[in-house]
């Protein structure tokens, strides 16, 4: 049980996990963005950015054998120019303190893409975040209890947060945008 | 055994003790609880789309609406997320005067929730009155400060907007001489209280490993015997060099949840006790005159930054591309997290006690719904 140094993670799993790494991203090991015009989003790869389908099992190893036992916040991003939609879990060691855990799941907009597997069944903190993310952002998690909108009503249409999401103009309030 | 009918019940959205307009859809066996649906959404207004809009100055007040009760914690949540995404210093005095105002804010969260607890409790008004006796005091040293009694409006980055003057210092003063006569008199109040003990004991019981699992936070996961404390786990601005302990309870129950509440303002105490004692003079300015307020831009990335509100972890989760306002504004709610335990904590009690279990977790709708 010991507190991770910053992108430490990706090391050790490199070694013992070796196939939850996401192989798209683990050449770049961004930890730092670099100089960037204005209006450009960069991909940091901050800890360790893992294939969708692992990061239950990469849960319980941070949380086993570092003691990295509680999920603070699951953030769901769209970077719209790339293509995805990086969900960011930040864990915590709740007997050690110190800064946040990172682990990224980078997956594809469109509606067969944007599938994760849900922590709530462990980690039941999750279940109204992973709600969230799915009203705003359509990301949708199997395994999840009860994956319903949470803020929007039943019958929306669209996820809200999504960069392509229309501000003006919408059929509920008959206003048209420019 | 008797076979008997579930009965579904709504509380709420418009119900006096859902503190703002929040819906629980309660399935009852008799008056026990069986299951429990938090319904949210009724005061949504897509807060975290505002801050893609806003300029990272424009959305300092917004930030305010959160958790109306502690804008002072929310407006330092935010100013310290900018300022690690822009790289901005801070002088000493500003981050003496963010603790101060921090830890007021936690003394009039915290006699205010009590208050509104009991209130649920039905001691209708009496222990509310009390608390919002000493919060207006409070409020009052907020309003010569920042110019508003709740928006405050008052940190920017690299500081804060305004200085406190010597008359401040001496209110303040005059306002803590009369603060552990309060504390002893709300706890004697509290603690021989024959309808508390009844209604609070062994209510709403939510164990150490499961408060955990639920991702709680504050004053509910240290109710249930967690010592995670942000401004000791993870100290920001000049928590470290104060002396304070972080109170525990013991069996996570409603009970639990108020002593560590009436211990925590006694901490606070003395947090401000110190940071008075040890506050910088003027000579290194209270704001980073380098910083340009109105157009600041952050270099591509992203920063969270945490801090200890009174309800729990308050965090902000920001992404820059590099222009003058966010990509992705998310804010990591205190309140919002620790309603996810709520059903757990309610099945098996009777209606009655969820009203009071809902009180103890000391929810904010601003917040919730964001």
């Amino acid at each position: 049980m010991a507190l991770l140094a910053r992108g430490e993670l990706r090391s050790i799993l490199q070694t013992e996990l070796p196939n939850v790494l996401d192989s798209r991203w683990d050449t770049q090991a961004t930890d730092q963005a670099e100089a960037h015009g204005e209006g450009q989003t960069v991909l940091l790869d901050f800890d360790a950015v893992v294939k969708a389908e692992a990061i239950v099992e990469v849960a319980h190893f941070v949380r086993d054998k570092f003691g990295y036992d509680f999920l603070s916040n699951i953030t769901a991003v769209d970077y719209l120019k790339h293509g995805i939609i990086e969900l960011v879990y930040q864990f915590y060691n709740a007997a050690e303190g110190g800064p946040d855990l990172r682990v990224r799941v980078r997956i594809g907009r469109s509606p067969e893409e944007c599938i994760v597997p849900s922590l709530t069944p462990t980690w039941p903190g999750a279940d109204l975040q992973e709600r969230e993310a799915y009203d705003m952002y359509g990301v949708v998690f199997p395994g999840h209890p009860n994956l319903a909108r949470i803020y929007m009503w039943d019958e929306f249409k669209g996820f809200p947060m999504r960069k392509d999401f229309p501000k003006t103009g919408d059929k509920y309030t008959h206003v048209t945008g420019e | 055994m008797l076979k008997t009918e579930e009965l579904q019940i709504n509380i709420g959205p418009q119900h006096p003790s859902t503190h703002g307009v929040f819906r629980m859809l309660v399935t009852v066996d008799g008056e026990t609880l069986v299951d429990l649906k938090p319904v949210f959404g009724y005061l949504h207004r897509n807060h975290e789309q505002l801050g893609e809009v806003n300029t990272y100055l424009q959305n300092m007040p917004f930030t305010d609406r959160l958790d109306y009760f502690n804008s002072m914690v929310n407006n330092h949540a935010y100013a310290r997320t900018v300022e690690t995404l822009a790289g901005v210093e801070v002088p000493e005095r500003a981050q003496y005067i963010r603790v101060i105002m921090d830890e007021l804010s936690r003394i009039l969260n915290h006699a205010t929730a009590m208050g509104f607890m009991l209130g649920d409790m039905g001691a209708w008004q009496t222990a509310l009155l009390w608390g919002m006796r000493e919060r207006e005091k409070i409020l009052d040293m907020f309003e010569y400060v920042s110019g508003a009694r709740m928006m405050c409006n008052y940190c920017r980055f690299g500081g804060v907007v305004r200085d406190i003057d010597d008359w401040f210092i001496t209110e303040l003063k005059k306002l803590m001489q009369g603060l552990p006569h309060y504390f002893d008199d709300f706890e004697g109040l509290l603690l021989n209280s024959e309808i508390l003990l009844a209604r609070a004991r062994n209510i709403g019981v939510l164990p150490k490993e499961l408060a955990l699992a639920y991702s709680v936070t504050g004053p509910v996961l240290r109710g249930s015997g967690v010592a995670y404390d942000i401004r000791k786990a993870e100290p920001y601005a000049v928590y470290d060099r104060f002396k304070f302990k972080v109170p525990v309870g013991t069996v996570g129950d409603v009970y639990d949840r108020f002593l560590v509440r009436i211990a925590e303002m006694r901490e606070s105490y003395k947090i401000l006790e110190q940071a008075l004692e040890q506050l910088p003079d003027a000579t290194g300015g209270f704001i980073n005159p380098k910083v340009k307020q109105q157009s600041l831009k952050a270099p591509a990335g992203e920063a969270y930054a945490r801090v200890e509100s009174p309800k729990g972890e308050l965090g902000f989760y920001v992404v820059s591309d590099g222009t003058g306002s966010a990509y992705r504004y998310k804010v990591r709610a205190p309140s919002f997290i620790n309603l996810s335990a709520l059903a757990d904590m309610c099945k098996g009690y009777t209606i009655a006690d969820v009203v009071v279990i809902l009180g103890s977790i000391d929810i904010v709708m601003g917040e919730v719904d964001r």
